[in-house]
């Protein structure tokens, strides 16, 4: 069953390709999403054990990501169908069979214990994403296009080489080359020090570019800005947990091996800092709305590496924030696509009243906007509480406070920016468009949008015992 | 065998001054080709001979010696384009950076213990300092092109560290990885034809739209 989480939008995207309407090609994604869907739930509640040569194991911290990427994609897949039958003047061939190999390597990253196999999937995903971002077809998409892929692949390609290391570090302690999670783990307190420490950098440098912590995120403001909305919101909701996982991962030998934990906890708080810091200072003022969302994707990764650096009581939080970064931003990028489809704009100076022009897209935007700033009652609010209490707790003082000054000036910046963009009326001069608010377009944000409020409120019992049991695999004690 | 590998190794780091040294386009191209080449014969230089060895050879020698080199090649015939022109850095003083950058990448080797068997090896040396040559290429470097090329020599000097493992590692891991580089070449050939479509050109600082005001 594993397999065919892989092999079947591998097959979607083999009829996607062949399919030649433009108009029925689109149906093949919420066909593949809602098996994936189904298949995915079958799978959380009763997981096959790990594979006898130990490459496949569906673990807990998988089946979170797993449960992130599948809905997600899901809702991004629905709304793809409303969203292309505006666009019908291009092909969509590519964007179809891009998402749909995207998805398959983003279950193959959910799944693989072995390192080297996880680093392959998660260059799948970078290079499969890659057309998407230039579907728009214009000078802006394509310098995005070549930033992404430029600074992506570099960075990936350090990963590549602390792999190496992490893999030549277990050939110099037993003359046996191994890059399977397991034995790494059981081996780890043996490994030559100086070669995990020159891995873990390299590891972190890399997957810390892909998953976009400052100041390796250069590449992301462009390609969220010039992307299409639900290419965003797979780039920040699915792309950012396959490179989370990955830097988990790491944190599992680094856990293991006792003494390397202490630095990588160091490097993950000083980046996560960075990133949030960044962020509040390029927020405020951020005339496009799409370029705004980026920045607050810096913010949550950055939040993402606090709470991992925290470690503890915030492990928790961490993981249940992935979760509902993933899922929030779901919610932002696909009502901001539809804004901007309708004004042709994405920047304040034109957008503004989308309340009054599209009452549900501009709701849920708003909805999202108080959503991602971790106000109660939605489930942000929880997974962003749950650090910071605990940084407070372990006594982490100087960490505690820094997070909620940027937690606020964010706040603000973000406030600032989308406050004027819902409020007030639309500008009289402004070309009516073609699209208007529709069930397929409305619909995939506001139940994400839904879900996100039920986690706030009411977090399912299964959600609650698969976050501890993630957290217990990074050393929490239940 | 060890000394004819270190005098490989010896090789590719001369390429790598060679590369920041010129402007023709066609010629670190082939440089490229020639540094994948080596690294395709190196693992059998110093690990036993098995089918396993035989079919990473002549994977890397076809992905890294033609095929990639192939696509660039195209890449730049499509563009119409010769020379790298003005990089941001001069050559004389990338040059200059790149002897700095391989002392020092010696120096950082030290640091690293070597298993018994591969002691007086070049690798680590050779590795950091292919790795750092293409991050001087990719960040002094205007065109497109030349930015490709320089990510091709820092995956070379990456690969060249493996190539320590290569027995050790598993067939698939290596294939998946040379798969997607092979890709990710493509993709960028694609992206700079597009660049050179839109920009009449491919220099890379007139991608400049994009920034906070």
């Amino acid at each position: 069953m594993l397999h065919a989480l892989v092999l079947l939008p591998l097959l979607g995207a083999l009829s996607a390709w062949i399919i030649p309407d433009n108009r029925l090609r689109p149906i093949v994604l919420p066909v593949v999403a809602t098996i994936h869907g189904i298949l995915t739930a079958l799978l959380l509640g009763n997981a096959p054990l790990p594979s006898p040569d130990g490459w496949i194991w569906l673990d807990p911290l998988g089946k979170i990501v797993l449960l992130c990427i599948s809905m997600l994609f899901a809702v991004c897949a629905f709304y793809a169908v409303g969203y292309l039958s505006y666009r019908q003047e291009r092909s969509n061939r590519v964007l179809c069979v891009g998402l749909l190999v995207c998805l398959s390597a983003m279950s193959m990253v959910t799944m693989t214990q072995h390192l080297g196999l996880l680093w392959v999937a998660v260059e799948t995903t970078t290079v499969s994403m890659a057309p998407l971002i230039y579907f728009n077809r214009n000078a802006r998409s394509i310098e995005a296009t070549w930033k992404y892929l430029l600074l992506c692949s570099v960075g990936i390609g350090l990963a590549l080489l602390g792999l190496l290391f992490l893999a030549y570090s277990t050939y110099v302690a037993d003359h046996h080359a191994t890059l399977l999670l397991g034995p790494l783990m059981a081996s780890a307190r043996d490994l030559n020090p100086a070669w995990l420490h020159a891995a873990t950098i390299f590891l972190l440098v890399g997957y810390g570019t892909k998953m976009g912590l400052a100041p390796l995120h250069a590449w992301k403001p462009d390609a969220y800005g010039e992307a299409p909305g639900l290419v965003g919101a797979l780039l920040a909701g699915g792309l950012v947990n396959c490179a989370f996982l990955s830097i988990l991962r790491v944190y599992q030998i680094c856990l293991a091996s006792g003494t390397e934990i202490r630095f990588f906890q160091q490097g993950l708080l000083v980046m996560g800092l960075i990133s949030m810091a960044f962020a509040a200072v390029f927020m405020a003022r951020q005339a496009d709305f799409k370029r705004m969302l980026a920045y607050s994707s810096v913010e949550h990764v950055g939040i993402l590496a606090i709470g991992l650096g925290l470690g503890k009581g915030a492990l928790y939080g961490a993981l249940f924030h992935m979760l509902n970064n993933g899922l929030t931003k779901g919610v932002l990028f696909l009502s901001s696509g539809n804004i901007h489809r309708s004004y042709s704009n994405k920047t304040t100076g034109v957008v503004r009243g989308a309340l009054t022009r599209l009452p549900w897209s501009g709701g849920i935007f708003l909805a999202g906007f108080i959503a991602i700033t971790g106000s109660p009652p939605f489930s942000p609010f929880i997974s962003e509480f749950t650090i910071v209490s605990s940084a407070f707790i372990e006594g982490r003082y100087l960490v505690g406070a820094l997070f909620l000054l940027f937690l606020v000036i964010v706040f603000i910046g973000m406030a600032l920016t989308v406050l004027p963009m819902v409020m007030g009326t639309p500008p009289a001069d402004i070309e009516p468009s073609d699209y208007e608010d529709r069930l397929l377009t409305v619909g995939p944000p506001l139940f994400m949008l839904m879900v996100i409020l039920m986690f706030g409120i009411w977090p399912p019992v299964f959600l609650v015992s698969l976050l501890k049991d993630g957290a217990a695999m990074l050393g929490v004690q239940p | 065998m060890n000394l004819f590998a270190d005098q490989l190794l010896v090789l590719v780091m001369l390429i790598n001054l060679v590369m920041l040294g010129t402007s023709r386009l066609i010629f670190s191209i082939r440089a490229v080709a020639v540094q994948g080449v080596i690294l395709g014969i190196l693992p059998g230089l110093i690990h036993p001979f098995s089918t396993h060895l035989a079919t990473i050879t002549a994977v890397i020698i076809l992905a890294k010696g033609v095929a990639i080199p192939y696509l660039i090649n195209e890449a730049v015939r499509k563009a119409h384009i010769r020379r790298e022109v003005e990089p941001f850095i001069g050559y004389v003083p990338t040059l200059l950076l790149g002897a700095v950058f391989t002392a020092l990448s010696f120096v950082f080797a030290e640091q690293l213990p070597l298993a018994p068997e591969h002691k007086d090896l070049l690798f680590v040396p050779a590795s950091i300092a292919t790795l750092l040559t293409g991050f001087l290429l990719l960040t002094t470097r205007r065109k497109a092109i030349s930015q490709v090329i320089g990510y091709l020599v820092m995956e070379n000097g990456i690969f060249l560290f493996g190539l320590l493992l290569s027995e050790a590692m598993p067939f698939m891991v290596e294939a998946g990885a040379l798969l997607d580089l092979l890709v990710g070449i493509f993709v960028m050939g694609i992206v700079i034809n597009q660049i050179s479509r839109e920009f009449s050109s491919i220099d890379t600082s007139r991608l400049s739209a994009l920034k906070e005001e």
